[in-house]
């Protein structure tokens, strides 16, 4: 076994392990640090896969801001691990939860299974790695040239999602907590 | 050189635990991030696919649902702010004034 | 066939950058003081100027952006049915806004800029950039739900529809992904182009996608296996929204799914039989829970999931014809559900009312003109000669019909039929019932008045000249650009 197929090994497992414990977990602190590790392992996949600048970018943008901005609200709201959070404890319950996700993931590891990889002949360009595959320029220039328009979409999503938790988070004055009077439905 | 495949099935795997994350978890952060590892599934697999067809345009793609997901994100936890003041609480069952 | 047309032309997504501009201003304008009270009014300004825009580009059919856009005369006339929805629903708003203390300028930035992201899925070919144009229309939609922050039902709403729009959004990112890995591209002129090659070299990853992505907007115009959020997020939100997502949203929907399948997979036979579960399903289970609902807003949730599944018919048949059908029933379906809507928003402007069916005890008696009108909406949804509603099921049912799907026409008449019993009874309530409580009138506002001349002549105009309304969306067709 090769060293490549060891890191592959490794960082897959603690990718769906991070994830596993994530979901599993009924403290959220110690939720979103597992879903960092997950979220590292999966960086590490990305590096494998040539997308350096990608893995990059997830580590800083995903780990780095993201999921602080889940500590931060967690660490707001002054959450305390309570009992009644986390998934009820009965299995019974959700089980029909549990057997659908299986499978789901069932499903789409028979597909990937059975059809890999006859579309890799499917156009001329796909036998060869491009130079400077994954590299900050190579994605730059799609991204500046073809990809403009959907590049210019992103700020705009980005300014609507300030304005809108700006709106969501921010306290009205004179308006405090809703007393039974002002439960009305709207 | 392990076969592109394997890093798919991975992607496929943890769509499926995101998903079971947002069908099962109570605690409605645990949800969210729930969402944010379904979309990071989409994103691996995109990822994978770029590198066996050898084509960037993947990439780029990931790039851009970064961005969507940082959107989801800010929005969500200023939502969770917004009902947590209202309800102390963000166990999901308990948002049950109308039937679910 | 000009593929990746590389010119940055903005003239095609002037309508987008005119309603961009406004939002613009909103924002900006939002630190003075009388921003309350001149929001409104830029946003108008900015609407008519994106309708004036469709107007100048009506007939001209251009791809730019390096491919990017697509803006032939189906996107464009989405555009214009977007617009006047948002149009619509602003003057709804306005009054509502101001009686419930939540009218802030930023709300109507918000309304604008998710008809953008509207208008950006209708009028593009690539699946990444309908993507990205769902989450400009949804991420303010979500805030918009839970735009009363002081209600419970309303915050509930919003997070509701939070949940439901990102799970459905994965679902159609990971189908993007898959498509993607079949065919290397994710622009469906390239894949209609390579249909077959595709097919036949990765099957299996071209058909889940398809499944991901129908799964994904399935949720997003709630069809039946996928439609468990829609009443509780239509009840709780605040009627406006309710109004505009009950359309909105909805049409952007169908503009994505008649886009990718019936533009895009068009070749694959099993499509219309999952289709046409679908929409078997979506009709009857949409129809018979409403049957028993007492509340207007979720009766209007309930129909609304109906509605959609008559939609489904046409994306069931396929082809010119459903096509035109389908935005022809669309455009009847914006004017007289919006103003069922406008009506019951008038009704929650007194103080202290909800949307109960009892509220609208004595309303004829009070308000002899509103009830006509309300009991003309109700005929219309109902699809009663000669409204609107009557011509739109019947274009969709003989598109069926022309194209065998004989059964499917008759479950859908079967349907109609069944919705007029939770219709009347509406109009029942309001003409024949009496309670010991008096009727509390209405104010009327200005806006809303627009809106129901508006919305009645549009019912009743399509209704007495459909064919020269069949005509004008018949030439609403793809563009191999």
């Amino acid at each position: 076994m090769n060293l490549d197929a060891v890191i592959f090994i490794i960082s897959a497992i603690v990718a769906v392990l991070g994830a596993s414990m994530m979901i599993f977990q009924r403290n959220p602190v110690m939720a979103v640090l597992s879903f960092m590790v997950s979220l590292l392992a999966q960086a590490v996949l990305y590096i494998q896969l040539d997308a350096l600048f990608l893995g990059a970018v997830l580590i800083i943008v995903y780990a780095g801001a993201v999921l602080v901005l889940f500590l931060f609200v967690i660490m707001l709201l002054n959450l305390r691990t309570t009992k009644e959070l986390g998934p009820s404890s009965s299995l019974m319950r959700h089980l029909g939860k549990y057997f659908l996700s299986f499978l789901l993931i069932m499903e789409f590891v028979f597909i990937i299974k059975s059809s890999f990889f006859k579309g890799a002949s499917l156009v001329g360009v796909m036998n060869m790695k491009p130079e400077g595959f994954g590299t900050v320029t190579s994605v730059a220039t799609l991204l500046f040239t073809k990809y403009l328009y959907p590049f210019e979409l992103t700020s705009i999503l980005i300014l609507v999602a300030i304005v809108g938790a700006v709106v969501m988070a921010r306290k009205d004055k004179n308006i405090d907590r809703p007393t039974e009077n002002k439960l009305g439905k709207n | 050189m392990i076969s592109i495949s394997s890093y798919v099935i991975v992607a496929a795997v943890l769509f499926g635990i995101g998903t079971l994350g947002v069908l099962i978890s109570r605690n409605i952060i645990i949800l969210f991030m729930s969402l944010e590892l379904m979309l990071n599934a989409a994103s691996l697999a995109i990822i994978a696919f770029s590198r066996e067809l050898n084509v960037i345009d993947g990439h780029v793609f990931v790039f851009l649902i970064l961005a969507v997901a940082a959107a989801e994100a800010a929005v969500g936890l200023a939502m969770v702010i917004t009902l947590f003041r209202n309800k102390e609480t963000l166990n999901i069952d308990r948002f049950n004034l109308m039937k679910w | 066939m000009d593929l990746t047309s590389a010119s940055i032309n903005f003239s095609i997504i002037y309508p987008e950058i005119s309603l961009l501009i406004a939002a613009a201003l909103i924002l900006v304008s939002v630190f003075h003081k009388s921003a309350n009270r001149i929001a409104p009014y830029i946003a108008l300004i900015g609407i008519v100027v994106s309708i004036a825009m469709i107007f100048k580009q009506w007939g001209h059919q251009e791809s730019g952006f390096f491919g990017m856009i697509t803006c032939d005369s189906f996107g464009v006339t989405f555009k214009l049915i977007f617009d006047v929805t948002a149009l619509l629903s602003l003057l709804i708003a306005h009054r509502y806004m101001i009686s419930k203390g939540i009218n802030r300028p930023e709300f109507y930035a918000l309304l604008l800029i998710s008809t953008m992201g509207m208008m950006v899925m209708a009028n593009t070919t690539d699946l990444i950039v309908i993507f990205l144009g769902l989450e400009i229309m949804s991420v303010p939609l979500y805030v918009m739900a839970g735009f009363a922050k002081r209600s419970l039902w309303s915050s509930e709403a919003g997070i509701k529809y939070f949940i439901m729009g990102a799970f459905a959004s994965s679902f159609l990112l990971m189908g993007i992904a898959f498509i993607y890995g079949a065919s290397s591209t994710t622009d469906l002129r390239r894949i209609v182009a390579d249909f077959h090659f595709i097919m036949s070299n990765s099957p299996a990853y071209m058909l889940t996608g398809m499944a991901l992505i129908l799964v994904g907007f399935g949720f997003k115009i709630g069809a039946v296996p996928f439609h468990s959020w829609v009443p509780d997020v239509y009840e709780g939100a605040p009627t406006p929204v309710t109004a505009f997502f009950s359309v909105g949203p909805k049409a952007a929907g169908i503009a994505a799914l008649l886009r990718i399948f019936i533009f895009g997979f068009a070749n694959v036979m099993m499509l219309s039989t999952v289709f046409w579960v679908l929409a078997v399903l979506t009709m009857s289970v949409g129809n018979i829970l409403a049957l028993k609902q007492n509340n207007i807003k979720r009766l209007l949730a309930y129909s609304s999931i109906a509605h959609a599944g008559y939609i489904l018919v046409a994306l069931t048949v396929g082809g010119n014809d459903a096509i035109s059908a389908a935005i022809f029933y669309l455009v009847a379906y914006i004017m007289f559900n919006l103003g069922a809507f406008a009506v019951v928003t008038l009704m929650e402007t007194r103080s202290g009312c909800k949307s109960d069916f009892s509220e609208l005890v004595g309303l004829a008696k009070v308000h002899p003109y509103l009830a006509a009108v309300l009991t003309l909406f109700m005929f219309a949804l109902a699809g009663f000669p000669p409204t609107a509603g009557f011509f739109g099921k019947f274009y969709i049912f003989s598109a069926a019909i022309k194209s065998g799907y004989i059964w499917l026409a008759v479950i859908g008449m079967l349907n109609s039929f069944l919705s007029v019993y939770y219709y009347l009874r509406v109009v029942k309530t309001s003409y024949f019932d009496s309670s010991d409580k008096s009727f509390i009138p209405v104010k009327y506002s200005l806006s809303i008045i627009i809106v129901l001349v508006i919305t009645v002549i549009g019912t009743l105009g399509i209704g007495l000249f459909p064919q020269q309304f069949l005509n004008w969306s018949q030439s609403a067709l793809f563009a191999f650009l």
